[in-house]
């Protein structure tokens, strides 16, 4: 296996009495790109914000390999846009990651072409498409030149269109040297980008292996049952 | 009903007739609340975004203290900042008692708890969709206080608003700190107290349909552009 972005090392997350990540340990390769699979509850979404730094957790620790954190940014399943336009949405951005005024415009104007919304520069955010403010928000992620992009089922909400041009960013993003972790509940999304499946159930990982022996043939019975039970529905 | 015809009538002729001395008394209401809603804005609204916002001990607490503070009786407020005022108070060498400032003092008083709770429960509420964001992209606590402030301006009008109108309608503590001297510290609601305990009843209706008006016409019109303002930026 490429060598360890981070290392979660025996993590567990309490909440309201409840154990919702219990004894994890793994090891997130570099540069690559990790789907984090799973039924509801079972604890992606959690594991995901305890490796991004959002909630602490109870036990154990999250380890990165660098002694310098990388930079990270992290895209939600519903875009938080701020109530001004989509340029200051990601210049404000740039501004809390400490880059100086002068280079934010040209950043964030950069980013926007690649996008395909410099047309929306000055539009206010938050009256845009919900597709729209998916892309805005991914291009205020990687505005911030991310070592390593956390992406929460960022094509749940969108129509089809929106979600095939938001996975297609993801895919540009990917190859910038930038690692990818997602959650997912989109098999075919999950195997078009994934290099490694984390599988996640009931709080631990029960499977991390490398996307095609993962559908080929996975593991453990609750990893197979699952793919059974999503590819019904897709 | 010949009262509320009459009144009617006098009020119209007031306002026809532009009386000088009622226009004084309408200005000096406008200066003290204004100048009132401007400095408790300035107080109310960053302690309400660090009440919503921030992590402290206690914080429980001061919400239930906000919130109770709003029914403050105004002849309460007016006693404490007169004693506070008057010559054997802490504040008596200012010699401040019985002017406009210690109305406009007892105003503050009165309605920077009114400002800070209602913005405290918006900005908290929009806290809730935010927090993840802000804190993925590295706000510090009191930037995201500002950033709330910012992005939830057309709902904090409505809390500016409220103290606006409680300012402007209230006779008891500006009736005490200000003494309702004719030319000095006369305004609207104390000449209409005054007027009626004179039994000139059709002049202090008057005063007070003029009253209303000002009131309805300021809200119509920050209604009007927070409508306005909602359309353009979502």
């Amino acid at each position: 296996m490429a060598e360890a972005l981070l290392a979660l090392e025996s993590l567990r997350f309490d909440a309201g009495g409840r154990t919702l990540i219990d004894s994890v340990s793994a090891r997130i390769p570099a540069g690559r790109r990790t789907v984090v699979l799973g039924p509801n509850g079972a604890g992606k979404s959690v594991l995901m914000r305890l490796m991004h730094g959002l909630i602490e957790p109870t036990a154990g620790r999250v380890v990165w390999s660098d002694d310098r954190k990388p930079v990270q940014a992290m895209v939600f399943q519903r875009p938080v846009m701020l109530r001004r336009s989509v340029l200051d949405n990601l210049t404000y951005a740039l501004s809390l990651a400490g880059v100086s005024h002068v280079e934010r415009t040209a950043r964030a104007l950069d980013v926007l072409h690649r996008v395909g919304l410099a047309h929306l520069a000055s539009r206010p955010a938050r009256v845009l498409s919900g597709g729209e403010q998916q892309r805005v928000a991914l291009a205020r992620a990687w505005v911030l030149r991310p070592q390593v992009l956390f992406l929460d089922e960022p094509t749940a909400s969108l129509d089809p269109g929106s979600s095939a041009e938001v996975e297609r960013l993801i895919g540009v993003i990917a190859t910038e040297s930038c690692s990818i972790v997602m959650v997912t509940h989109n098999l075919g999304l999950a195997r078009r980008l994934a290099d490694d499946i984390l599988f996640v159930d009931a709080g631990r990982i029960t499977e991390h292996t490398p996307v095609a022996d993962f559908f080929a043939a996975p593991r453990s019975a609750q990893a197979e049952h699952y793919i059974r039970g999503e590819l019904s529905w897709t | 009903m010949s009262t509320l015809t009459d009144s009617f009538a006098t009020a119209g002729a007031l306002v026809i007739q532009a009386d000088p001395q009622l226009l004084g008394i309408v200005a000096l209401s406008l200066k003290v609340s204004l100048t009132a809603v401007f400095l408790a804005s300035c107080l109310g609204l960053p302690v309400g975004a660090a009440v919503a916002v921030g992590r402290f001990p206690g914080r429980r607490g001061l919400t239930v203290i906000l919130n109770g503070l709003m029914g403050l009786p105004p002849v309460v407020v007016g006693l404490l900042v007169y004693l506070l005022l008057s010559r054997a108070g802490p504040l008596g060498a200012m010699g401040l008692l019985f002017t406009p400032t210690a109305m406009v003092i007892a105003q503050v008083v009165l309605i920077t708890p009114i400002i800070a709770a209602l913005s405290r429960q918006i900005v908290a509420d929009a806290w809730r969709e935010y927090e993840e964001q802000l804190r993925s992209l590295g706000a510090s606590t009191p930037r995201a206080a500002f950033t709330l402030l910012l992005d939830t301006r057309f709902s904090l009008s409505t809390a500016v608003l409220a103290g606006l109108g409680r300012a402007v309608a209230e006779v008891g503590a500006v009736m005490i700190v200000g003494g309702n001297i004719d030319g000095v510290t006369r305004v609207m609601t104390t000449t209409i107290a005054l007027e009626t305990s004179k039994g000139d009843l059709p002049l202090a209706l008057a005063l007070g349909f003029i009253l209303i008006s000002i009131v309805l016409v300021l809200n119509a019109l920050a209604h009007a552009v927070r409508e306005w303002a909602v359309r353009r930026y979502g």
